[in-house]
């Protein structure tokens, strides 16, 4: 648990930053919905005829007069995108940064096996994961309350699953990747995150890149089928987290065997 | 028992060397030096002996239990202070000293409290605000606090004033005193020559002395200091020739009756034959540049001294 702590606090302020920062603009999306929805007829159709750029994003399936399919589309492709790049950040560096700050040779001289620094590690990147969408959940919950709409518990909370398997797969890839950094390297995990988006905007465009969805997390994390389909394609989410998992084992691997500088 | 025991322990990094078949023991309760320059593979046998890097070869124990096998319970036993003093950014001193504590899950709040004292250690400041000097005194409560049975310490004194120097190696002395085993890598000779009872020279990564640090200065080499008009001619065995004023000043590893026939034949107003310190020992190992040489120095100094050190 110590190290758990230590994590949690050596982080808290990176955790504060992007739990602000990706809360603050979902609820100004959520905020500014009612005035958007009086001008959506008009907008929701331009959108729907911007040919690939619809498809790319999915507007093609949800109307923007909707809450669900506003929220679906803008506010999933903050959190989408924000907690992927937060997740890609707290899984990558999380046991690169002990070689790079030269502080491993602090924590490894002390009597912790590494398999228990992994896990308490591992857990210490997930949890935070977790922190970030829970108040980011609430913060959506109560934002939406405010404007007065309904709230679409079913759609919402599917979402933000989704959004939240999304994440752990993402931190749980790049923390094996971290295993095997020396000097740290945010900038693997950030374009990697990255990486993961834009193929899936590119499975969503054309047919023959739909296998690319096999590959992206944001595969299964696509919006406007969650708002639509109201269910999760549990199929992709098992290979996601089949991806985690192997990330994760290779972290150990690797950890408990490495050489430290 | 020994505290520390290598055997034949040996480490590649890829192609560059780094360690090769190091032999050595180490009895508990010894005060240890170990020697050697930048490069010479003193960080790595460490870094080995305390599991950071796997050997390639050869075995490395502490108590008598395997570091690869039984690195947790070895570790508990073992207090390190690394030579860079470096720390989790944004901490205070207090919670990297109850961070350690706390991975060794025991209570040290007593004998950390009392070692701050002794250090002068502000306990209250961040880590990032301190001088190399004070991190140094973080990582000997580090080291210290929970009483190991063994302490690995590299480069220690690095950083610290004399004033902390003395103050520290009177702790070490304390401990010494109670049972503890010190492990003083350095390449400062003269706390080596003042603290220690053994110590062992490592040279590119091989051992190449390894005897009481009182027989190590008993070399057969001695410093020779002349004043006055002279050519060392005829003389072999000379190194570490330096002009001194009116003299010179060179280390003399030959028959002594040759040296005094040579200077009989000049013109000398002074002179004198010393034995080298400890550093010079050092310089007589490290300028040496015959492997045979050095060979028959040490048995030398061994066969003159009779002082039954074991070379290694």
């Amino acid at each position: 648990m110590i190290m758990i702590r230590h994590e949690l606090k050596q982080n808290r302020i990176s955790l504060a930053a992007w739990t602000a920062a990706v809360g603050f603009l979902l609820v100004i999306c959520i905020l500014i919905f009612p005035e958007m929805k009086e001008e959506m007829d008009g907008v929701s159709d331009m959108f729907a005829s911007m040919g690939s750029f619809t498809e790319a994003f999915g507007m093609d399936k949800i109307s923007f007069g909707t809450l669900t399919g506003f929220y679906a589309v803008e506010c999933g492709n903050i959190l989408g995108l924000g907690g992927a790049f937060f997740a890609a950040l707290c899984g990558v560096s999380v046991l690169a940064k002990e070689e790079k700050e030269h502080t491993a040779e602090f924590l490894l001289t002390h009597p912790v096996s590494r398999v228990r620094i992994v896990t308490q590690k591992l857990i210490a990147a997930e949890l935070q994961v977790f922190i970030l969408n829970a108040v980011i959940y609430a913060a959506s919950i109560g934002s939406i309350a405010l404007i007065g709409e309904e709230i679409p518990w079913k759609a919402l909370s599917l979402l933000h699953l989704a959004y939240l398997l999304l994440q752990i797969e993402i931190a749980a890839v790049c923390f094996g990747i971290s295993a095997f950094l020396r000097h740290g390297n945010i900038g693997i995990g950030l374009g990697a995150a990255a990486i993961l988006y834009f193929l899936n905007l590119i499975a969503n465009i054309t047919d023959s890149a739909e296998f690319l969805r096999y590959i992206t997390p944001f595969g299964y994390a696509e919006g406007s089928d969650i708002v639509t389909d109201l269910s999760l394609e549990w199929g992709l989410i098992g290979l996601g987290l089949a991806y985690g998992a192997a990330g994760i084992a290779a972290a150990y691997v690797k950890y408990c065997r490495k050489d430290i500088a | 028992m020994n505290a520390v025991e290598m055997k034949g322990l040996t480490k590649y990094y890829g192609k560059s060397r780094g360690i090769v078949e190091l032999n050595l023991e180490v009895p508990e309760g010894e005060f240890f030096g170990f020697i050697g320059p930048n490069g010479a593979g003193k960080s790595t046998t460490i870094r080995t002996l305390l599991g950071l890097i796997k050997s390639s070869g050869g075995s490395a124990g502490i108590f008598g239990k395997d570091i690869a096998a039984e690195k947790n319970s070895i570790l508990a036993e073992v207090g390190y202070m690394p030579s860079e003093a470096v720390f989790y950014p944004g901490m205070r001193v207090r919670e990297v000293i109850r961070l350690s504590s706390g991975l060794r899950k025991v209570d040290c709040t007593r004998e950390a409290e009392q070692l701050c004292s002794r250090l002068e250690l502000d306990i209250s400041k961040k880590v990032d605000e301190l001088s190399f000097g004070n991190r140094k005194k973080v990582s000997i409560v580090c080291a210290l606090q929970h009483h190991p049975r063994l302490c690995i310490l590299d480069e220690p004194t690095s950083g610290l004033d004399p004033l902390m120097q003395r103050e520290f190696f009177e702790i070490l002395k304390e401990r010494n005193a109670e049972g503890a085993t010190i492990f003083l890598s350095s390449h400062v000779l003269s706390e080596i020559q003042r603290n220690c009872t053994r110590a062992a020279i490592i040279r590119e990564g091989k051992l190449i002395a390894c005897d009481s640090v009182e027989a190590l200065s008993r070399t057969s080499a001695r410093r020779v200091h002349v004043q006055g008009e002279l050519s060392l001619h005829g003389l072999k065995e000379v190194r570490d020739l330096q002009q001194t004023g009116s003299g010179i000043s060179f280390l003399y590893g030959g028959d002594i009756q040759t040296l005094l026939q040579v200077l009989a034949g000049h013109d000398i107003t002074d002179l004198t034959i010393s034995e080298p310190d400890l550093e010079e020992i050092f310089l007589h190992y490290y300028l040496n540049t015959g492997e045979e040489r050095r060979d028959s120095d040490r048995t030398d100094s061994k066969e003159n001294n009779g002082n039954g050190g074991e070379g290694k």
